[in-house]
């Protein structure tokens, strides 16, 4: 990537889980609950990337560590060239007018005692205008751009659809002109008819003010339809990246093409052949060793338990990155099955 | 059970899905069925004039968003209704026996036995303070007539088996040991399958199954739509599968019922619908899906919301968002049965391409 807005390197976000002062007496382990790990991850000036995965996955976290939401246990986070993964909190302050992040529940993040009018103000007044009227335009104008009418200004967002509200919620994000737009989730709690009006309002809005997306969200079909790259994440790592229409239709790593082939779709009519991935999505505390798929990879070989795998180039111009052994060439020369009869193998796995 | 390897998944034949269009064995038969539930700002019609069959050993599916009265039609099915709502006309009958007029022992002794249903939020709708076991085995002792007729210190003993045997059927590890556990110590799938092995523990001949999905993750949601799909194929029952999701629908369903605002809009077999989609709001909700097989096509939303059915007006209840709308759609419209097994509720329907 030329010119990478947002540039992760090597991020780690642990958590740790509180033990009682008897279980601390009793000598009970530390219990740390691996939400991101070594992630590497960059995101182009004026891209959309899509960041896919099941829920537990950490998206969400990686998606706040990067906006300094939560603090990275290690790694690096690079904003527009400069390093700040450990930016004191006023000057951190003033560089979140530059990024900005869309919340999954627009039931939830909004203050229920303001008015829309003063929850959309507030980035602009911590920012520094204090002026009123001043303000007060800027926020109509945005409010209006995002398709609310003038006589809702003054309500509060009990009052609202959640469509409604979670245009709201854009509003706010976009008040301060940022560079760098998170959206967690921003549709998952919308119905169909009211997710596609939001989609297009944020398709829109990205052309307009030529904004850089950070899109999470586990519907495959909107991640589609919206991305330009698409970063796959399993139990805190990063299985596949890649430009969007090769990571849904050539899908390189085992988890992704189990994901592609579950996702239901009008077309199919009738019950397709699937990968039907068994079993649920291991802890995250103790999380499986070696390659951490491996305890539900149709694909697993014998070493997978053991050796963690490391991102291998899937294209020439090295755009298209997986992390499985299937395609490590050192995996063949120390006896272990054929890399290719292994993906021969479970591509006969694949829907028809 | 449900691994990769398994053969092909069965298609419906064109033949099965056009006999059980056309008439064939019914097990449910919704006419003119209303609910109404009475609010300090007026009346809302939840659900208006519904007219719906379910074949015997189909799969149904019931797709709208939210409001559009899916989950209160079949709440009223199954008698779930409570004041102030109350069904205010309109026949449900199941397997013959007319359900709004039967007596409570009566609706008791059906429901649960020979037709249950799953909700959507499987940690609200399992009680919490109860282990697994308990909440199984209450379904048994009420209603499996084998458990039953036994003395009384044989039925607890023979009970525990078959809520065994359930939760080893839906596919739950060590299902001995789990039984003893509570609903909060099993993952969302696991508990959407608890509620399944509830619902079929005494082998129902109709499994509703109200957004069996949705707060689950693609491949969990793989996992329970194929154990609702084997189960429906080896205890040969009716499934009624209500979602938002239309992929969910094509990939499931034998036949379709898209419902808007408390009414059926649309309904016909699922192939056809999907490709020929009849009614205005099929049609928007068809064209503001994004698809997987061509992410770039452009999504056309459909504008404004639902509106509120609080006194809603006697007119078409998409009126407000429909681009075919004329003077004429601002009166009572009602369902149009077609030749062809199809049924809309429109007064400017697509016709045939």
């Amino acid at each position: 990537m030329s010119d990478p807005i947002l540039s992760v390197q090597g991020l780690v976000k642990h958590y740790e889980k509180d033990r009682s002062a008897v279980e601390r007496l009793l000598g009970k382990p530390r219990m740390v609950v691996h939400a991101v790990n070594k992630v590497d991850l960059d995101v182009g000036r004026g891209e959309t990337l899509g960041l896919i995965g099941e829920s537990g996955c950490g998206k969400s976290t990686l998606g706040r560590t990067v906006l300094r939401l939560h603090e990275p246990t290690a790694g690096t986070i690079r904003f527009d060239g400069a390093d700040i993964t450990t930016l004191e909190p006023k000057a951190l302050m003033l560089l979140r007018s530059r990024m900005q992040i869309v919340f999954q529940d627009p039931y939830a993040s909004l203050n229920p005692r303001k008015t829309v009018r003063e929850i959309v103000g507030m980035p602009l007044l911590i920012q520094g205008m204090k002026d009123t009227a001043q303000r007060d335009d800027r926020v109509h104008a945005m409010l209006r751009r995002v398709g609310l009418r003038d006589d809702q200004f003054g309500r509060y967002p009990h009052q609202f659809s959640g469509g409604q509200r979670q245009r709201i919620g854009i509003a706010r994000a976009l008040i301060s002109h940022p560079e760098l737009v998170v959206c967690d989730e921003p549709v998952s709690a919308l119905d169909v008819s009211i997710k596609a009006q939001i989609l297009e309002l944020l398709s829109e809005l990205k052309s307009e003010l030529g904004l850089t997306y950070l899109f999470i969200s586990h519907d495959i079909a909107v991640v589609a339809h919206l991305a330009d790259r698409i970063a796959v994440m399993y139990l805190g790592e990063i299985v596949e990246v890649g430009p969007a229409r090769e990571v849904m239709q050539a899908p390189r790593h085992p988890y992704t093409r189990a994901l592609m082939s579950a996702v239901p779709r009008v077309e199919a009519l009738g019950r397709r052949q699937r990968i039907v991935l068994k079993g649920d999505l291991p802890s995250p505390i103790n999380p499986p060793s070696g390659c951490k798929f491996h305890t539900r990879c149709p694909a697993a070989m014998p070493r997978c338990a053991t050796q963690a795998p490391t991102a291998l180039s899937m294209n020439a111009d090295a755009t298209h990155l997986a992390a499985c052994l299937l395609y490590d060439a050192s995996a063949r020369a120390s006896g272990a099955p054929e890399a290719g009869t292994a993906a021969a193998r479970f591509s006969q796995k694949e829907p028809s | 059970m449900m691994g990769a390897d398994s053969p092909a998944a069965t298609v419906p034949s064109q033949a099965a899905v056009a006999s059980r269009a056309g008439g064939g064995d019914v097990i449910l038969r919704l006419r003119g069925l209303s609910t109404s539930f009475s609010t300090h700002d007026g009346v809302v019609k939840a659900v208006q004039d519904v007219d719906l069959d379910v074949m015997r050993g189909e799969c149904l599916g019931i797709v709208g968003e939210s409001g559009s009265g899916k989950s209160v039609t079949f709440a009223s099915v199954m008698g779930l209704i409570k004041p102030p709502g109350r069904i205010t006309s309109g026949s449900v009958l199941f397997d013959g026996v007319e359900l709004t007029t039967l007596a409570p022992p009566a609706m008791r002794a059906l429901r649960g036995k020979r037709m249950a249903m799953t909700m959507q939020d499987a940690l609200t709708a399992l009680n919490p303070s109860m282990t697994v076991e308990t909440q199984l085995c209450e379904v048994i002792l009420a209603h499996d007539d084998e458990v039953v007729k036994l003395p009384r210190r044989q039925r607890m003993t023979q009970a525990r088996a078959r809520a065994v045997e359930m939760m080893a059927l839906v596919g739950i590890p060590s299902p001995q040991s789990r039984l003893r556990e509570y609903p909060h110590q099993f993952s969302g799938g696991m508990r959407q399958r608890i509620m399944i092995a509830i619902a079929l523990a005494c082998k129902p001949q109709l499994l509703i199954a109200d957004e069996p999905t949705t707060a689950l993750d693609v491949t969990i949601q793989a996992q329970v739509l194929e154990l609702i799909a084997d189960l429906r194929a080896s205890l040969g029952m009716s499934v009624v599968l209500i979602t938002h999701d239309l992929g969910v629908v094509a990939e499931q369903c034998d036949r379709v019922v898209v419902m808007y605002a408390g009414q059926v809009m649309e309904s016909g077999p699922t192939a056809e619908v999907i490709a020929h989609p009849r009614h205005p709001y099929t049609r928007g909700l068809l064209a503001s899906m994004p698809r997987l097989e061509d992410p770039t096509a452009p999504i056309r939303p459909i504008q404004g919301m639902v509106p509120s059915l609080i006194n809603f007006p006697s007119q078409c209840r998409f009126y407000s968002r429909c681009d075919r709308r004329q003077d004429a759609c601002l009166a009572n419209i009602g369902l149009r049965q077609h030749p062809d097994g199809r049924a809309t509720r429109c007064l400017f329907p697509e016709t045939a391409p």
